[in-house]
């Protein structure tokens, strides 16, 4: 096997995640979704490193992991403050940006 | 000698400038202020012409040179003044006739209680005019001409609680416009040709300049004379403009502004003599103007109105006599000299006679009135013959030279010209005989009149706002009224013979306008009579229609002409047609081509990106995860394109 | 095989593991999107997650293998079970569309994003792969150090300082400032009386003490379940669970049941008709 298919997996789940961001209206699946687009890109980072015999990659990858967690940790207290104002963690509910 | 120059001018300017800003602790003396200074100004004028007798010929032209105007590189303006014995001649015109009428108007004006700015605003005339005569380039001669302008708008419209005053003001100062964007566009012409706008240059080059060009300026100059002078076709001001004060009409709308065009056309001799085409359409305005102003004068039943036609005629006159070039230069500015005397002595005996008879214009309800203004029926009498030149008075000598020279023009021109001048000199003594014989001669019209028949014309609104409409008691002016009126008949009387008995006057101007005899296809003495035998037909016709028969005191219908020149032969109706409902299409055509066509464009383009952003304004609903798919969408092409170029 | 043929292939049991647990992969990321229930989707999104922490094991990222286990299945995933537990657990999302055209826009661009990204990868001749052998000759988790604490110092400072405002930013989010006194028990009684709304101390939930969870309704008198005794969140959220009929089920079939066992008469039915009734 070549070691390209993990790129395609992780091509595959990217947009599985990107296409569940676009569909879900509840604001912590959104969520998860953008995490799974993450790991897809640590994967890809993880061949890459796998690719070029040198550890950049995985360093890099590492840093999207720190990066995600603060993300995490910050979306999840506006989610759920957003829930506490008004009931509701669907993202179409903050629809007030349009005319 | 030069510097009292530019005092002649600033005598009434100072004058104006006190008397309009000084307000009300001035009024009990501001009328006084500005006779003195308008005198002051004529014995000035007077130094200057004895200084000016005084030497050759060669030097009688002073040149007194102020500052720099407008010191641009290839555009100089200076206030330069030129005193020559053209300008001296109306100097002594304006200043002499101007100070009789601020005398005479201490008297006219007595009662109303705006006098003083009434001398400020005559103040500030007899600076224009003079500033305009004396002026020694186009530029500061427009500066006196729009300044006269203003003083004739202000003074036409002093009794402005009349609406009839307002709307005469407004409607001189509209139709001097016209006349104004003339002389501008002289004068821009003149300075692309020449290069400059003093006389000196411009008189200088005239040789070098095409026929095209030279015609151009002559008739610009022309429509600006017809607009200051009420020739045809701008004369429709002059008649509302007899609204103003009576002696505002005698200074300004009889004796000196509307005589500028001539001045103008006078003044721009050089240009003329080498534009022949602009020379016959003066001529031709002249001819017609004369006939023009006469026929409506002799409809006329206010005074003022008849009088006002006759002025217009008599610059006809003058106008004809400057469009023949060197043969009538000399006769136009003294028939203007002449015609300023007696003309102005008229008015101020029709001011006269208004003031005794609680400013009752309608001849229809004068009549016998001799035995009760003695003074005013000499005077006016006197002004009376002058005009319709009996012999040996000023008209006399000035017209007859005017119709000599028409003919001395020669050809066919000279026949219609001068066969127009003789008919003009018959009506002129024909309806100077009916406004004669009305207001001093048949039954006295004004007994027994408690109220105005709704037909009479133009009942002055002023006797109204005085209250004043019961029975007149006739009633000769004061002293101070009377002493103008005699000096100007004794100016009538005199002035033609003293100028013309051994040619005093072609010497004295000749060095500024040239002169030659032209070659006259009929004797002098032939054109002498022919004039006589007009002037009696022409009273004589009168006497048959109006002093021989009681005149009605309401005006008969009268004939289609009689009718049409009521109406001042019809010419506010033409304006009216003509320029006003033309102008109403053409800006109604050209606002429906603005709606339709700009704002269709401009409203089509917008309406376009309107309908384009309602749409697009869908695209944007305020769900996050539209916008998502957007950038997604975009992300998408992002890959595309960057897969697409790899390939490429 | 030479050992360049060997950089690009895999062994066999790479290959197996990567088809068996790739499909796993696939399918946890497909529930993730696709359940109802927030909750199912985080459990399905741990298990791809494992899925991945394996993969990267696979490629040579030790570090990274345990990292993902421990701080994204481990600390993330349970801070998202979390927050969805604080949410509703049990609420379940619809899954129907609000916006018009938004699904199938979505599943377009997905599509065409997908076989584009697919596409490149393909185009890309990626044939040569190194592997990770001589890179982690040293100890991955040693040369990941060296790396972080050289080369990447400045952007390991600056996730630390990000981390650090991340938590503080969470903080002051979730945190709710007082901005007047609280009132004593003794003005919100007064006031209670005041506005006659509800005097007496609110009754508890709970049915017979045979249910004593907090979302299940104490019944009134006539068996109807009253809402004044279940928590105001709970309510909001619509999560009371009824058990009046299954109480009185529960209660009948165990009279059923003592009158067979001791053939005895019903002691009192009547007392117990009239919530049946009722609860008809």
């Amino acid at each position: 096997m070549n070691p390209v298919n993990y790129l395609y997996l992780a091509g595959l789940l990217f947009t599985i995640g990107a296409t569940g961001v676009l569909i879900r209206r509840n604001a912590i699946v959104v969520f998860m979704c953008v995490e799974l687009m993450l790991n897809a890109c640590n994967l890809a980072f993880v061949t890459f490193s796998r690719l070029h015999g040198n550890l950049d990659g995985q360093v890099i990858a590492f840093f999207t992991m720190v990066v995600a967690a603060a993300e995490v940790v910050v979306g999840l207290a506006i989610i759920v403050s957003l829930f506490r104002a008004r009931h509701s963690a669907s993202v179409d509910d903050a629809s007030l940006m349009k005319l | 000698m030069e510097k009292l120059i530019a005092l002649l001018i600033a005598a009434p300017l100072l004058g104006a400038a006190v008397l309009l800003l000084g307000g009300r602790r001035l009024d009990r003396v501001g009328h006084w202020i500005g006779t003195l200074l308008s005198t002051a100004s004529f014995v000035f004028g007077l130094v200057l012409f004895t200084d000016l007798l005084g030497r050759n010929a060669e030097h009688r032209t002073l040149i007194q040179h102020l500052w720099t105007w407008i010191p641009v590189e290839g555009f100089q303006a200076d206030v330069t003044f030129r005193l020559d014995q053209l300008s001296m001649t109306f100097v002594l015109l304006i200043t002499g006739v101007g100070s009789l009428i601020h005398l005479y108007s201490v008297g006219y004006m007595e009662h109303d209680e705006r006098r003083r700015r009434f001398f400020g605003y005559l103040n500030l005339f007899l600076a224009a005019m003079l500033l305009l005569v004396l002026a020694d380039n186009y530029l500061l001669l427009y500066v006196g001409w729009e300044g006269v302008g203003l003083a004739s708008y202000l003074l036409i419209g002093f009794w402005q609680h009349k609406p009839s005053a307002a709307t005469a003001a407004k409607k001189a100062f509209l139709v001097n416009r016209v006349g104004d964007m003339g002389l501008s566009i002289a004068i821009m012409l003149m300075f692309t040709t020449f290069g400059s706008f003093a006389f000196g240059p411009v008189f200088g080059h005239v040789d070098g300049a095409s026929q095209g060009k030279l015609t151009a300026i002559g008739l610009m100059l022309l429509l600006a004379a017809c607009g200051k002078s009420a020739q045809v076709p701008l004369q429709s001001w002059l008649g509302d403009a007899m609204e103003g004060p009576t002696p505002v009409s005698a200074l300004i709308h009889a004796a000196t502004m509307v005589t500028a065009g001539v001045y103008l056309i006078v003044r721009s001799a050089a240009v003329f003599d080498a534009a022949p085409d602009a020379q016959l359409a003066v001529t031709v305005v002249g001819a017609v103007t004369l006939l023009f102003g006469a026929i409506v004068g002799c409809a006329k039943d206010d005074i003022k109105k008849a009088l006002a036609g006759s002025t217009m005629s008599q610059i006809g006159y003058m106008v004809l006599a400057a469009g023949l070039g060197p043969i009538g230069y000399v006769f136009a500015i003294m028939h203007l000299v002449t015609h300023g005397f007696f003309k102005a002595g008229l008015f101020l005996g029709a001011g006269s006679v208004m003031h005794g008879m609680n400013d009752e214009v309608d001849m229809r309800r004068y009549g016998g009135l001799r035995k009760y203004m003695p003074v005013t029926f000499v005077t006016f009498g006197l002004g009376y013959l002058a005009i319709i030149g009996f012999p040996g008075l000023s008209g006399f000598f000035s017209k007859d030279k005017i119709i000599e020279a028409a003919f001395a023009k020669g050809g066919t021109e000279g026949w219609i010209l001068g066969g127009a001048a003789l008919v003009g000199a018959a009506i002129t003594a024909f309806y100077m005989t009916r406004v004669m014989l009305m207001t001093f001669f048949g039954e006295e019209r004004w007994k027994n009149q408690a109220t105005r028949s709704p037909e009479a014309p133009s009942a002055e609104p002023a006797a109204e706002h005085r209250g004043e409409t019961a029975e007149p008691h006739p009633h000769e002016s004061p002293k101070v009224m009377t002493i103008p009126m005699i000096v100007l008949a004794v100016g009538s009387v005199f002035g033609g013979g003293f100028f013309s008995i051994g040619d005093r006057f072609l010497y004295w101007l000749e060095p500024v306008t040239g002169h030659s005899e032209g070659h006259s296809p009929v004797s002098a003495g032939e054109v002498t009579a022919a004039t006589m035998v007009c002037l009696v037909i022409g009273v004589a016709v009168a006497w048959a229609q109006y002093g021989r028969k009681p005149v009605p005191a309401v005006a008969p219908r009268g004939s289609l002409l009689t009718r049409a020149a009521r109406r001042d032969l019809l010419q506010d109706d033409f304006n009216h047609v003509v320029l006003v409902r033309g102008g109403e299409h053409l800006t109604r055509s050209l606002v429906y081509l603005d709606h339709t066509l700009v704002d269709g464009v401009v409203n089509g383009t917008a309406a376009g990106f309107g309908g384009l952003s309602g749409r697009l304004r869908r695209l944007q609903n305020g769900f996050a995860r539209s916008y998502a798919v957007s950038m997604f969408g975009g992300a998408a092409l992002l890959v595309a394109a960057t897969l697409l170029m790899r390939a490429v | 095989m030479s050992a360049q043929l060997a950089a690009y292939t895999t062994s066999t049991g790479e290959a197996f593991q990567f088809w068996v647990l790739g499909t796993v992969a696939v399918i946890g990321a497909l529930c993730t999107v696709l359940m109802r229930k927030a909750v199912h989707s985080a459990l399905s999104l741990a298990g791809t997650m494992i899925v991945l922490a394996v993969f990267y094991l696979a490629n040579g990222a030790y570090f990274l293998g345990i990292v993902q286990i421990v701080v994204y299945t481990g600390a993330i995933m349970m801070l998202f079970l979390f927050v969805v537990m604080l949410v509703g657990v049990t609420a379940a999302d619809s899954l129907k569309e609000t916006i018009k055209g938004q699904r199938w826009l979505a599943l377009l661009c997905g599509v065409g994003f997908g076989v584009l990204l697919l596409a490149g990868i393909a185009n890309a001749s990626l044939k040569d792969f190194t592997g990770t052998g001589q890179a982690n000759a040293n100890g991955n988790v040693e040369g990941l150090a060296a790396l972080i604490f050289t080369k990447y110092v400045f952007a390991f400072e600056i996730t630390g300082a990000l981390l650090i405002t991340a938590a503080v930013g969470a903080m002051v989010l979730t945190h709710r400032e007082r901005t007047e006194r609280a009132r004593t028990q003794r003005e919100l009684a007064e006031q209670r009386v005041r506005e006659g709304t509800y005097v007496p101390p609110l009754p508890a939930p709970g049915v017979y003490a045979r249910h004593n969870a907090v979302d299940v309704a104490g019944l009134l008198p006539d068996g109807t379940p009253s809402e004044l005794t279940v928590s105001k969140t709970l309510r909001e959220r619509g999560q009371i669970r009824d058990v009046s009929t299954e109480a009185i089920n529960d209660l009948r079939a165990l009279e059923q049941r003592s009158k067979e066992r001791l053939e005895r008469a019903p002691i009192a039915p009547e007392t117990f008709k009239r919530p049946e009734e009722a609860s008809k």
